[in-house]
Parts: structure tokens; sequence; C-alpha cells
């Protein structure tokens, strides 16, 4: 009985010792730090963690096929229903920062024979992703919810201290 | 023989002129300019946009215009109205604007800015030849040259130049030039397309964009209105749209047409020349042959005159 016992608890320990990292490898980092783009906005921190449980622990939501888990796109699923997990999960390590930069338009025009020739760049991967969800589900939408503005996004937009000084009424006439 | 009546011949005369007419259309047809065939163009998906007037900001900057009248990210601009209810156009101080439209599918908020026609009116409409199309696919213009006629501005189909009235001594016309001097000549693409958080535009070759386009159409089925304006629209530009409602909700005239407005005036500005220098010359010719016999008459009149005073 008590042996018995002993090797339960034990068992359960081991378990709860691998459990560990498996849960934290299939829910992935708490948070992210985006900051590669990071120049009218400060950096997104990313609570991953917080839209794992909002997918549903469905990765693919964000992750497409690349994570080998989750539903996948029917117009994925022709190609890449058995394709497994890639070593790519990271958004930037598909998506190109430079989308329409001279290098990357050179490799599409030489790759003739590619697929993914409407692949947004990174910036847009973002976007459309984090904005499409957020605008159907209610989520946050304005600019500032997701990164504050930098001084350097004042200035760009002419915003906060770099506004252009309305026209003071009456003094025109 | 006796068959080939009056009604038959004139029938056949028609036939044969109506003939003559399609044949010298088609000549025309393929005289048309089918654009430089690596011209860049930028694809402008309105699905995406969310009217967050960062292009308008990205344009300001790149093109040292003057300063705004509000900030970039004031949205009330959406609201704004001319005199006569018109939505927001472009001016000298800014090349690009960003107008929201209120559909049956919501919000849906289009960039403004010049086409950059393949076969452009502006100019043709240019006496002094300030317009330029570039192999590149730009549209530009020669500010230096230009007489501030603004014939440009009443030839534009899109109404897109725009004229700087604040200007007293050397007022000229104003508008996008595609980034050319600064981006697209070095092979980048416009700021506007670079600073727009949601890729609304695709930079390419034009010929690459109708095709993603298409394919844009055909992966996402009820998306999109199954047309990509520009791509035939005044005979093609380099700036195309995909839209999820009807073009003609979200500003774009519908009822231009697919043959270059320079079609329209083609066979006019073709008789001008014959009109001006052989015109004079046959009549004056008809004229001389004419009153030839009474000139001569005339003539011996006097000498008869002259002969028996």
């Amino acid at each position: 009985m008590w042996q018995r016992k002993r090797l339960v608890t034990g068992m359960a320990a081991a378990l709860a010792l691998l459990a560990v990292p498996l849960a934290k490898a299939e829910t992935g980092p708490e948070t992210v730090e985006l900051d590669s783009l990071a120049k009218l906005y400060k950096p997104v921190s990313f609570n991953h963690s917080a839209h794992v449980e909002i997918a549903g622990g469905d990765c693919a939501t964000c992750h497409h096929h690349t994570l080998g888990t989750g539903k996948i796109e029917p117009t994925c699923a022709r190609c890449h229903a058995h394709s497994g997990a890639a070593s790519a999960v990271a958004c930037r390590d598909c998506h190109p920062a430079e989308r329409f930069g001279a290098k990357y338009l050179q490799e599409l025009a030489q790759d003739v024979n590619r697929y993914h020739r409407d692949k947004p760049g990174l910036k847009a991967a973002y976007h459309l992703r984090c904005l499409g969800c957020h605008r159907e589900s209610g989520g946050p939408t304005g600019c500032q919810d997701c990164h504050a503005m930098t001084q350097a996004g004042e200035a760009f937009y002419r915003a906060g201290q770099y506004a252009p000084v309305p026209h003071a009424e009456g003094t025109e006439h | 023989m006796n068959k080939l009546n009056r009604r038959k011949f004139l029938k056949g005369g028609l036939l044969g002129g109506a003939a003559a007419l399609t044949m010298s259309r088609k000549a025309a047809a393929s005289e048309s300019f089918e654009g430089y065939p690596d011209s860049m163009g930028v694809l402008v998906d309105l699905t995406r946009c969310i009217g967050c007037r960062t292009c308008e900001a990205a344009c300001n900057h790149e093109q040292n215009l003057p300063a705004p009248d509000k900030p970039f990210n004031d949205y009330s601009v959406f609201d704004e109205r001319g005199p006569e209810g018109q939505k927001r156009r472009t001016t000298e101080k800014a090349y690009t604007v960003v107008n929201r439209y209120d559909t049956e599918k919501g919000p849906v908020f289009r960039k403004f800015q010049c086409n950059h026609c393949q076969e452009p009116t502006c100019l043709t409409a240019c006496f002094v030849n300030a317009y330029t199309k570039t192999p590149e696919g730009a549209v530009i213009y020669n500010p230096k040259v230009c007489v501030g006629c603004r014939t440009c501005m009443v030839a534009c189909p899109f109404y897109v130049p725009a004229y700087s009235y604040s200007s007293a001594t050397n007022p000229v016309v104003k508008k996008c030039i595609m980034c050319y001097d600064t981006r697209l000549k070095f092979g980048r693409p416009p700021a506007c397309v670079e600073a727009c958080p949601q890729e609304v535009m695709t930079f390419g070759k034009r010929k690459d964009l109708i095709k993603l386009g298409h394919e844009r159409i055909r992966n996402n089925p009820g998306k999109y209105i199954d047309h990509l304006y520009g791509e035939t629209e005044v005979g093609g530009t380099s700036w195309m749209y995909l839209s999820g409602v009807d073009f003609n909700q979200v500003g774009f005239d519908t009822t231009l047409g697919n043959q270059p407005i320079l079609a329209n005036v083609k066979e006019f500005l073709a008789m001008v020349p014959m009109v001006l220098t052989i015109w004079p010359a046959l009549f004056t010719g008809f004229h001389l042959l004419a009153t030839r016999k009474e000139a001569a008459k005339e003539e011996q009149n006097k000498n008869e005159k002259g002969v028996k005073p």
C-alpha cells in the first residue's frame, strides 16, 4: 500500500517534471518583444500567453501550419497537410522586413517557380494578422493602443509637440 | 448586267465604306501604345486600408511639402467637405489624400493620388511638353517649363493635378510623381508604399501586378469585386485597385471606358495639320482655277477696250 502510494506520487512528480517543459513548448514564450521595426512607435510588448488563451490553444491561428499543430486552412492543406513543424517559428523568419527592397524583388524575379509570391512583408504580417483579428473580435484597434508613439513618430505625423499651430480665428481677416 | 440596279449599287457602296471604316479603326488601334514593358506599378488593395493616413505623412516628408493644417493622426479630416459637398482632393500641399466612404460593407478607405496613366492625357494636353511618361512608369513634369495654363488639370480624367494658387509670382501645377526623383529611378518603391503598415500597396512590375491582382481575387472568393480598376481604364494606369465593394461606391469613375482619352481626339488632332497646311493651298488652287477664266476674260476685255478706244 505504502509502496504503491509512493510509486504513484513518484510517477506524478516525474510526469509533472516532464509536463512543465512540454507545456512551455506548446504555449511558447510568455511575452515577445516586437522591436525589430520600432522607429515611429515604441516596441510592442506582446503578451503571447494571453493570446494563446484567446486563440484557444490553436497555434495555427497565427503561425499557419509551421508548428505542425492545429487546424490548417483548406488552401494551405493542399500542400502542407503533412509537412509537420517547420524550423521557422517567428514571423520575421519568413516575412521579409524589406518587402519591396531591391534584394527581395530580385529574388522573386529570379525564382519563377515560387508559389508564395504574394507574401506580406514583416510589418504587414504583424498588422494584417493582429488588426484583422482585433477588428473582427472587438479588440483594440487604435495605433497607440498597442504601441506608443516615439518622438520621431510625433515629428513624422506632425503630432504632439510638432503639431501645426492652428490659425487663430478672427486674426486672418 | 441589268441586275445591278441603283439600289444594289448603293448597298454595295455602303458596305464597302463600312469595311473601309472598320479597317481604319483597327489600324488606329494597333498604333496605340501598350506601355513600357518593364514599367513599375502599384496595386492598391482597398480591403486592407484602415485609414491611418501614414501614407499622407510619408508623402509630405518625402516631397518636402509644407506643414499640413491638421496633424496626420487627426481623423476628423474624413468628415471635411468642399463647398459642393465633395470629399478631400489632392492639393499643392498634399499629393495624396485618404478618404472614407460609408458603404454597405461598412467604412471603406481609399487613397487618392495620380494614377500614372499608360497614355496620360495631361501629357497630350500640355502644349509646352512639360510632362514625361518615364520607362519606369511615372508621369513626371518639369515645373521649369510649366507656364501655368492648367490645361492638364482640365484634361485629367481623375482630376489629379493641383495648382499652386498660393504662389503669386510663379504658380505651377503640382502632383504625385511616384517619388521618381528620390526613389523610383533608383528602383525603390514610393514613400507611401513603404510606410503603409497594412501593405495596402504592392509595388512591382505592372505586368506582374495584374497577375497578382487576379490571383488575389481568385484565392479569396467573395472578398473582391472581380475587376482590377486601372488594368484597362483609359488605356491602363500604373496604379491599379482591388475593392470589396463596387468601385463607383468608393469614388471611382466607372464610366471612363477603356480607350485612352487621347483616342477620342486622335482623329481630330491628325486633321489639324491637314486643315492648317493642305486646305489653304488646295482651296487657293481651286480659287485660282475657278477665277482663272474670269481673270483671262477681264484681261481680254481690257485689252479689247484698249484696242478700240
